[in-house]
């Protein structure tokens, strides 16, 4: 009895000696994992707690940089709900984003299925309609203004060719924003690349077993390719979506900031930013940040909701 | 589809098909470069064409008058290089953090991370201006590298993918032999991970090279114009002379192609990491 008293003692204490061992290291492990992330945590309350705070402050305020503004409750909200400009900025937005983000999932995806068979010059191909998404988007506007030209652009000249005559593109209000989405969808090779990677992951055991069964190859990409790419088009509709919404840079520089024709390019980002930087309106403006931030939850939310019905996981039915 | 075998008629459809689409998707880019070759007198003709009559390479020479082009060179190179040195620094500290270190933190930082990523920009936008305005640093380029000192959320989330994927023995070797954490982290994770660094590294260059917002808040005097600003406003002083904003254009573009084309690998396997992976 007593010797096995002992060693249930001796037991006990060497479990706490690796006890202790063992809370030392943890503590030591904490330390560096907090120091190694003190950048980023540091950065998380400078650049994203601290503004977002203020934002929402600003937001209440008729804040402006020459002025310090002062307390005027829910004013910025209830005047951007009677302000014309900024319905139509959020016409402007839903319409590109509408259109744009299920048209570059349609091309993408063709895009991505054709360049994903084994054919030869593959590469060469892949590398062609990547090139486009390289070129800075500041380019791509002064690109595009040449080549839409009504007069004198390359567009309208090949329309001309085939007997359409060309219609005068940025430069009206019903075509402004279709030559935007035009713009856009020249550059979507990124996306491209995601879905060749999606389309690698698909295990060729089913395409195997498909054949077996006598499908051809329109009911494989149907029945196999297609639902087992939904993850990945879900990924980038919801990437497409956001980017969308915050669609600044083209109309922009497109329209020198103006939005013009008749503010038909006027976008929400870009009458945000004409608010906040161009008429000093920086509690208005964060008004605006704010309607965006919720409008962009919404949609995420939307998406994800649906993605029960379409998205297929594989292994998870 | 799947990897199939194709037949005969159907390869050459596919091509012809290829062909055409991937005209139209090089075609602009072509024209760029056979606009920027145009002597003004060829710019309008009807119907256009495609090979000068005369190629001018003295639109080039001539394009780097037109705006301060090595000056804005300079600018925008210095925003690239220390914003991406600071990726470089802050970026795979945290994600190795997140990552690999088991601690209380990882899970809610990493959680926080991909909330921050949905946070719009503009959000955040017009206090961190007024902030840098108070500090004296509007008009000058601090606002456009400072910041990526202390992360950047979809870098760090990209680099936590990649260090994710690492054996954990590694470090579970290596602390037993004694090694200290930041011995690990310097010496063994750091450079297993340089394809990830490579593609953070390439991601932020390019980022900062055709960034058009950031500059166009921040910077407002001439002197300190980056290319993106400086093509804008050539193009709403000088908007016809396209052979020589098309000259400009090539300058612009063609290092980032030319870059692309050197890091091809890394680039493709860290866009599809970003992906899904």
């Amino acid at each position: 009895m007593p010797a096995i008293e002992t060693s249930a003692r001796q037991n006990t204490a060497s479990s706490e000696k690796v006890k202790n061992r063992k809370t030392g290291f943890e503590k030591k492990i904490s330390l560096f994992g907090f120091i190694f992330a003190l950048p980023w945590i540091v950065g998380l309350l400078l650049f994203q707690a601290y503004p977002l705070i203020m934002s929402a402050y600003y937001s209440l305020t008729s804040y402006s940089i020459l002025e310090p503004g002062e307390f005027v409750g829910l004013k910025n909200f209830t005047t951007l709900f009677q302000d014309k400009v900024f319905w139509i900025s959020i016409y402007n937005t839903m319409y590109y984003t509408l259109i744009f983000v299920p048209l570059s999932i349609v091309v993408g995806v063709v895009l991505a299925l054709f360049l994903n068979l084994k054919i030869r010059g593959q590469g060469i191909y892949r590398t062609l309609f990547f090139i486009p998404s390289l070129v800075p988007p500041v380019a791509t506007t002064i690109i595009w203004l040449w080549l839409l030209n009504p007069q004198f652009g390359l567009v309208n000249y090949w329309l001309d060719k085939i007997g359409i005559s060309g219609p005068p593109w940025i430069g009206s209000e019903a075509w402004s924003k279709p030559s935007l989405i035009l713009m856009s969808l020249w550059g979507t090779g990124q996306a491209v690349v995601i879905y060749l990677a999606g389309l690698q992951d698909i295990p060729q055991d089913y395409y195997d077993a498909a054949q077996v069964d006598g499908a051809n190859g329109w009911q494989r990409t149907k029945t196999i390719t297609l639902p087992l790419l939904t993850p990945v088009i879900f990924f980038n509709l919801i990437i497409g979506t956001i980017g969308a919404l915050q669609n600044f840079v083209l109309p922009y520089t497109l329209t020198n900031g103006q939005g013009t024709p008749a503010n038909s390019m006027m976008f929400y980002v870009m009458y945000l930013y004409t608010s906040g930087f161009g008429y000093l309106k920086m509690g208005y403006a964060s008004a605006m940040a704010w309607i965006l931030f919720l409008i962009v939850v919404i949609l995420t939310a939307l998406i994800f909701v649906s993605q029960k019905r379409w998205v297929h996981y594989q292994g998870k039915e | 589809m799947g990897k199939t075998r194709l037949g005969t008629v159907q390869k050459v459809f596919v091509h012809a098909l290829l062909i055409v689409i991937g005209a139209c998707f090089l075609s602009p880019f072509l024209w760029m470069v056979s606009t920027s070759l145009k002597a003004n007198s060829e710019l309008f003709l009807w119907p256009p064409v495609w090979i000068p009559s005369v190629m001018v390479w003295s639109n080039y020479p001539a394009a780097l008058d037109y705006i301060p082009f090595f000056k804005y060179l300079w600018n925008t190179l210095t925003i690239a290089g220390l914003a991406t040195l600071a990726v470089l620094f802050s970026c795979p500290l945290v994600a190795y953090s997140i990552a690999r270190i088991p601690w209380k933190g990882a899970k809610p930082l990493f959680a926080i991370t991909l909330m921050v990523m949905m946070l719009p920009y503009q959000v955040t936008m017009i206090p961190i201006f007024i902030a840098f305005k108070n500090f004296g640093w509007v008009g000058t380029n601090i606002p456009l590298w400072l910041p990526a000192f202390f992360g950047v959320p979809f870098f760090i989330f990209l680099l936590r993918q990649f260090f994710m994927g690492l054996p954990k023995e590694l470090e579970d070797a290596a602390r037993i032999d004694g090694a200290s954490e930041l011995r690990i982290y310097w010496q063994i994770m750091l450079p297993l991970c340089r394809p990830a660094l490579l593609t953070i590294a390439l991601f932020q260059f390019m980022g900062s090279w055709t960034d058009y917002q950031g500059p166009l808040i921040y910077l407002s005097d001439e002197t300190q114009y980056t290319l993106m600003l400086g093509i804008q406003s050539f193009k709403s002083q000088h908007g016809a002379e396209w052979q020589m904003m098309m000259a400009t254009l090539v300058m612009i573009t063609l290092p980032i192609v030319v870059l692309y084309f050197l890091v091809q690998k890394a680039f493709i396997r860290g866009i599809t990491f970003s992906g899904i992976k």
